[in-house]
């Protein structure tokens, strides 16, 4: 049988990839939005669905940034709510662990996995970012240093929790009198640098008993974070020698942890857009790209990597002749920093612009957001699926640039494709999302006695 | 006599309110972890057009003892976090409040906001949240944040304790307060999607909450857009001057466990008293009488199933809130008395469920309609309207054309 792929569906975000101008943009708040999604995923036999999140609205110059969607419900209390309307998609979300306390997140994270028979998934996510803090009790304590020592430590310890009731503890045995089969269930004790707690778990062991843990950082601790705890990654890779190259990396890391290349999922983000010829496709490409960069956006853009205020200038004109400031503050807050060597990209858009006699909003538009796939149905089927047999990736979360109907095309047309190759499932052949990933029953330690 | 007709809530927990309850129960002993078994329970209290329901929780495992776990292996133990129930419960249903109630103590209070705000947009506008205060060691052991000593049920008016017992209060209704903020912090018209200027929201229709207390301090705005209520319903359950206080301050519905009627009017008053002291503005809280219930369809029955279960429990049953046995009938005329003295409704804790719940809402309320003292139906839309509450305007969008 040829490697399956997986698939996963990401609810439309807050930055330009999502383009509310269009006239088929939905709300992104409204409930039905999310059931449209997840139902949409469902019908398509899509392992999960994802949702991320945000804890300060971001800004730029000092000002609530406003040309991008802003706003977004709660993570956990809309999987919970699609639980009820789904059966068999994986709930995935981004929740950071600097602003949570593991033994909270770890009782909300077994809840959704028992509502849900089995489907929670975790992005962990952890951040040093005090301008997030600021809408916290802890605030922005966390030493950038320590980022993933508090990641890694906090999932030992949702773990720890997780496995703190035995399974079957309720006997529920009525004529004996014996609703627990031991007098102290949940009893657990976690002593570290970032967390030293003991006492009782509330929730009873749920189906996955581990629910699934996703990563997304891409650094050199983060990739070895991954490796040791994670069960999938949320990459970034678009082209297929980078995303060989990330996914050699990656699994060979695993051995060192005692683990097989297969308990560790490459999950790349990619976008998407299909036509009926390549050439429609291209054009339909081309229009998105123009969507989500209004002149507005361009200029927003390129301030990001200049560091600059560039309010007066032309979205039509030149780029900016001077080189970007890295000395001052970010301008850009509350999003993770985009461009490694300021200075170095900058130049290489001047010569890009240059060559290709391009304004400012017709470069920015070259060089972000080009979609991962664009193609008819037939092609889009044949790359992806190329991707994963060549060992770039193991499935991907598809990111739709509509809310809610983006990803209505894709199962309708690239789906039934993928089927009939043999490469993706025609139904669910499990119930928990780690039967859907093929990762096997949750690793638990032994048992102290 | 036309009498003015009362509000009904239930309050939902694990397997009943009776420790032994789950020795007695139709529902399995698991149930309660199950979506299943709460969207019955759900679906069975709108059948019925209940006003809304709670669901407890705590951030400890149950126990009789006031220091820790009690070992007990005969009693349910063991439950899931409530916010993620309702959340569950809110697409199943289209008309009842849904009311979890969380701690304020360890947690954040930006984080309440945000969970409970989407929960009133999943539902439509039919989210409430009980906030309450985690006084226990075990709690604060589970966060490792602080230390909270063990308090001694007969000596709860020593200097210390008091000194405790009003700071975690304290906090709670900074955390409220905070929580109501975020609720206002986006004005209603806040998402604009103006295509010339590629704005989607207008920014100056999105407000810093800025603030700054003893225990937190937080920023702001909201990430949730306003929900529909504006600001979801809060209520809280008290038993003394100190949470009357915090009601009166940061509450819409107050629930109370008056032993008699004579003792339920007290209460009212004195809630009406301190609603006065603290310069409560808005709407009077509405004040709901709490009552554990075993129904059955004759005196004797309900008295032998109560001996059943405390028996099988080694005590007689006794709990914050005044137990009622007795036939529907009888519990109507008592929820009359009560009425009279004042409340303005009733939250019935069932003694076994789905048992009790069955119940209330297969006699008890058809009983109430025949009387005159319950609504036949859902008049539509939120909670806060179910409740006669008006939705507030966003104090910000007040301050901006002021």
């Amino acid at each position: 049988m040829p490697k399956q792929i997986i698939l996963a569906a990401h609810f439309p975000g807050v930055n330009n990839t999502t383009v509310w101008r269009d006239p088929d943009s939905g709300s992104q708040i409204d409930f039905s939005s999310f059931v449209h999604l997840a139902r949409t995923a469902e019908r398509g036999r899509f392992d999960f669905f994802f949702l991320a999140e945000g804890l300060r609205l971001r800004e730029q110059r000092g000002r609530i940034h406003d040309l991008d969607v802003v706003g977004r419900p709660d993570t956990l209390t809309v999987l919970a709510a699609l639980a009820a309307v789904t059966t068999h998609l994986g709930l995935a979300g981004t929740l950071n662990t600097t602003f949570r306390e593991p033994y909270e997140l770890a009782r909300q994270l077994a809840s959704l996995d028992h509502l849900s028979g089995g489907r929670a998934a975790w992005n962990v996510v952890t951040t040093s970012d005090a301008f997030t803090g600021e809408n916290f009790r802890r605030g922005g304590y966390l030493d950038r240093s320590l980022r993933y020592e508090r990641a890694a430590e906090f999932v030992r310890t949702a773990r720890t929790l997780w496995e703190s009731w035995p399974a079957e503890a309720i006997v529920g045995d009525r004529d004996g009198g014996r609703y627990v089969a031991d007098a102290d269930p949940g009893a657990f004790a976690h002593h570290g640098d970032q967390f030293d707690i003991a006492g009782h778990f509330t929730v009873p062991r749920s189906p996955q008993v581990h629910p699934v843990i996703l990563q997304a950082g891409d650094s050199p601790d983060g990739r070895e974070f991954a490796a040791s705890s994670a069960d999938a990654i949320f990459s970034r890779h678009g082209t297929l020698e980078a995303g060989q190259e990330f996914y050699r990396d990656v699994k060979s890391r695993l051995a060192r942890y005692g683990r097989h290349p297969d308990e560790l999922k490459i999950i790349p983000g990619v976008t998407f857009v299909l036509g009926d010829t390549d050439a429609e496709a291209q054009e339909r490409a081309h229009h998105i790209r123009r969507q989500q960069v209004s002149p507005q956006t361009a200029i927003l853009l390129v301030e990001q990597l200049w560091n600059r205020d560039l309010s007066g200038y032309d979205p039509d004109g030149p780029l900016p002749a001077e080189d970007p400031d890295v000395t001052a503050d970010t301008i850009s807050r509350g999003r993770a920093g985009m461009y490694p060597d300021p200075v170095a990209t900058a130049r290489q858009w001047r010569t890009l612009a240059e060559e290709k006699g391009l304004g400012l909003r017709d470069l920015v538009i070259e060089v972000t957001g080009r979609q991962s796939f664009v193609g008819t149905a037939r092609q889009v089927a044949e790359r992806m699926n190329h991707f994963v047999q060549s060992d770039a990736a193991d499935g991907f979360i598809l990111v739709p640039h509509l809310t809610p109907g983006g990803l209505d095309e894709f199962v309708d047309r690239v789906v039934p494709l993928l089927q009939e190759r043999g490469v993706f499932r025609a139904e669910y052949t499990g119930t928990t999302l780690r039967d859907h990933l093929g990762l096997g029953p949750a690793r638990l330690r032994p048992r102290r006695k | 006599m036309t009498e003015k007709t009362l509000h009904l809530a239930v309050a939902l927990d694990g397997l009943g309110w009776h420790p032994a309850a789950w020795r007695l129960s139709r529902a399995g002993a698991s149930a309660p972890l199950t979506a299943r078994y709460w969207a019955a329970l759900a679906g069975e209290a709108e059948k019925a057009t209940l006003d809304l329901l709670t669901i407890e929780d705590s951030l400890d495992l149950q126990s009789s003892r006031p220091d820790g776990p009690d070992g007990r292996a005969d009693e349910l133990r063991g439950r899931l976090d409530a916010v993620q129930i309702a959340a569950q419960i809110a697409p199943l249903t289209r008309h009842i409040g849904l009311v979890p109630t969380t701690s304020t103590t360890h947690t954040e209070p930006f984080h309440l906001s945000t969970a409970v705000a989407t929960l009133d947009h999943i539902s439509g506008g039919r989210a409430g949240w009980r906030p309450r205060v985690s006084a226990r060691r075990a709690e604060a052991g589970h966060f490792g944040r602080r230390e909270i000593p063990v308090l001694d049920p007969a000596r709860l008016d020593e200097p210390e304790t008091l000194r405790l017992v009003g700071d975690l209060f304290a906090e709670a209704g900074d955390a409220v307060e905070v929580v109501r903020r975020l609720w206002d912090s986006w004005q209603d018209d806040a998402e604009i999607r103006d295509v010339a200027t590629g704005r989607f929201v207008d920014r100056d229709r999105l407000h810093y909450v800025d603030f700054t207390g003893r225990w937190f301090s937080v920023k702001g705005p909201s990430i949730v857009p306003r929900s529909p209520q504006g600001q979801p319903v809060v209520a809280v359950l008290a038993h003394s001057s100190v949470p009357y206080a915090f009601a009166a301050r940061h509450a819409d519905v107050v629930f109370v466990t008056p032993t008699d009627p004579g003792h339920a009017a007290a209460i009212v008053g004195e809630i009406r008293a301190v609603e006065e002291t603290v310069g409560r503005g808005g709407p009077p809280l509405r004040v709901l009488a709490d009552l554990v219930v075993l129904l059955d369809e004759t005196p004797t029955l309900a008295r032998r199933r109560r001996a059943r279960l405390d028996d099988l429990h080694g005590a007689r049953f006794t709990s914050d809130a005044s137990l009622f046995s007795g036939t529907p009938g009888q519990l109507v005329d008592l929820l009359v008395e009560w009425h009279r003295a004042g409340v303005d409704g009733f939250r019935l804790r069932p003694a076994v469920l789905p048992d009790d719940l069955t119940a209330i809402t297969r006699a008890l309320v058809p009983a109430l309609r025949e009387r005159g003292l319950f609504r036949a139906g859902y008049p539509g839309g939120t909670l806060r309207g179910l409740l006669g509450l008006t939705r507030p305007a966003s104090r910000y969008a007040v301050a901006a054309t002021a």
